[in-house]
């Protein structure tokens, strides 16, 4: 299963993209015409004020949510020609999710919790076993592979999750405020680890943060600011 | 309903002289110092005690998820303490139920998924994971609520789901770590007789920790932990 997209495809194309949120008889503009597009392989951190429309725009980028107005294609496939079954299932080959917390399954081990997506997917149970094998060691957890979440560290937590996120080789990485509930050290380490393996396989990354030593840690860094895009994007490469 | 054991009953689980010593930065702590338990086919037993005694050490231990420094578990009357860790994992997956006090539900996933994935993650054939799913979610009373997201749920309703997660394997024992942690009285209570209901159902021994003395009162065999030892109620 390769993951990575053919080079001239961008990896995300968002255009236009609004999104109103109403309370009680107020309406809130979270985010006003943001266009981003993240190339194959790029790596790219949205950094903003709480309440800017950072997480807004990555659940429209990640297809959780839809814009009131605007586009989004993924993979050159638009998130509003997909339904039901068939959206989980691009959702699942196609993006990997790291949130803030490691929101692991709490009854589950370390090995099983990065084997639910293989297992969603179809995949065999011996291949299954191999990679959730060769994830546990790529993120340096080979010996905890049958203890729970609550048995491990935050920054062991946060691990298996990115070992999760991975293990289907998705071609883009959501990440929300991975590293909110870690120190600074630990912080750093895991978000190094995560763009390791994310620049090895050639994985586009999406980074929300709030911590700039995160942040610098992107190819490109973007700043929202009450829901808009403070410097604009660059103009699209030429095609 | 059956709240004294008869003489001759089928021992789920026994744990005998359990010891268990762990370091944190060259920091000694004795969780356990010669804790026994024996919990009897469709009994209810509950330990009660504050944060930091040895609870949790307790569950792993219980659950086949840490080896003990010393002393046995037997599930069933095989010591799962001498079996190799790949052995135990598979061991604990099929025998051994395990609750916590949140995040027992993948949020993304539907209900019906979610109670499907300890069986699947088994591997058992699709036939029985679906008819074991249904059986339990009308057995939680919430087969109408198979298709929804489990993020939709309220906190009562998903840890009644987390209940069928851990009896979907059919487990001789289910371990609830704080399992009514996060309700209210009104959804703590009746996710207690739920759980009253299926362990009889299930025949599944329960053991419930908690520092909630509402659930601990609810178990027909109520002990305290105290400096690493259990103590009858």
């Amino acid at each position: 299963m390769g993951s990575s997209l053919p080079p001239e495809l961008a990896a995300i194309a968002a255009t236009g993209l609004s999104r109103v949120h109403r309370d009680g008889a107020r309406t809130l503009r979270s985010l006003d015409d943001v266009s981003l597009t993240v190339a194959v392989g790029e790596v790219v951190a949205v950094v903003g004020p709480s309440g800017s429309g950072k997480s807004t725009l990555l659940h429209l980028l990640a297809g959780f949510d839809r814009p009131d107005a605007g586009r989004v294609e993924v993979a050159g496939i638009a998130w509003d020609s997909l339904r039901g079954s068939a959206l989980a299932r691009f959702r699942r080959r196609t993006c990997g999710f790291v949130a803030q917390g490691a929101s692991l399954l709490a009854p589950a081990t370390a090995a099983e919790n990065i084997e639910v997506p293989l297992l969603l997917d179809g995949v065999a149970v011996a291949e299954r076993r191999e990679r959730v094998t060769e994830a546990l060691a790529q993120v340096g957890l080979p010996a905890e592979a049958n203890k729970l979440p609550d048995q491990l560290s935050g920054g062991q937590q946060q691990r298996v999750a990115i070992a999760r996120a991975l293990v289907n080789n998705p071609a883009i990485m959501f990440a929300d405020e991975p590293t909110a509930s870690l120190d600074s050290t630990t912080a750093i380490a895991v978000v190094d680890l995560m763009l390791a393996i994310a620049r090895s396989r050639h994985s586009s990354v999406v980074l929300v943060t709030h911590d700039p030593t995160v942040a610098e840690k992107a190819d490109r860094v973007v700043t929202l600011r009450s829901g808009r895009l403070e410097v604009p994007p660059p103009t699209a490469n030429g095609a | 309903m059956n709240n004294s054991i008869p003489g001759g009953s089928s021992r789920a689980l026994e744990a005998h002289g359990l010891y268990h010593i762990y370091r944190e930065r060259d920091i000694e702590t004795v969780a356990l110092r010669g804790a026994d338990l024996s919990l009897a086919a469709g009994s209810w037993t509950s330990v009660i005690g504050p944060s930091g005694c040895g609870k949790s050490t307790l569950v792993h231990v219980l659950g086949g998820l840490v080896e003990p420094s010393g002393g046995s578990v037997l599930i069933e009357n095989e010591d799962i303490t001498r079996l190799a860790a790949a052995e135990r994992a598979i061991r604990r997956r099929r025998r051994i139920g395990v609750v916590m006090q949140r995040d027992n539900l993948h949020p993304l996933l539907d209900v019906a998924t979610n109670v499907s994935l300890p069986l699947r993650l088994d591997g058992r054939p699709v036939g029985e994971v679906r008819d074991r799913v249904a059986e339990l979610l009308s057995a939680v009373g919430l087969a109408d609520r198979a298709g929804q997201p489990s993020r939709q749920l309220s906190g009562g309703e998903a840890q009644r789901v987390a209940i069928a997660v851990a009896l979907a394997p059919r487990p001789v024992v289910v371990l609830a770590d704080e399992l009514t942690g996060e309700l209210d009285e009104e959804s703590t209570v009746a996710v207690l007789e739920l759980l009253d209901e299926l362990r009889a159902r299930e025949n599944a021994a329960i053991l419930t920790v908690t520092h909630n003395p509402l659930v601990a009162r609810r178990a027909d065999h109520p002990f305290v932990m105290r400096d690493g030892l259990l103590v009858a109620a």
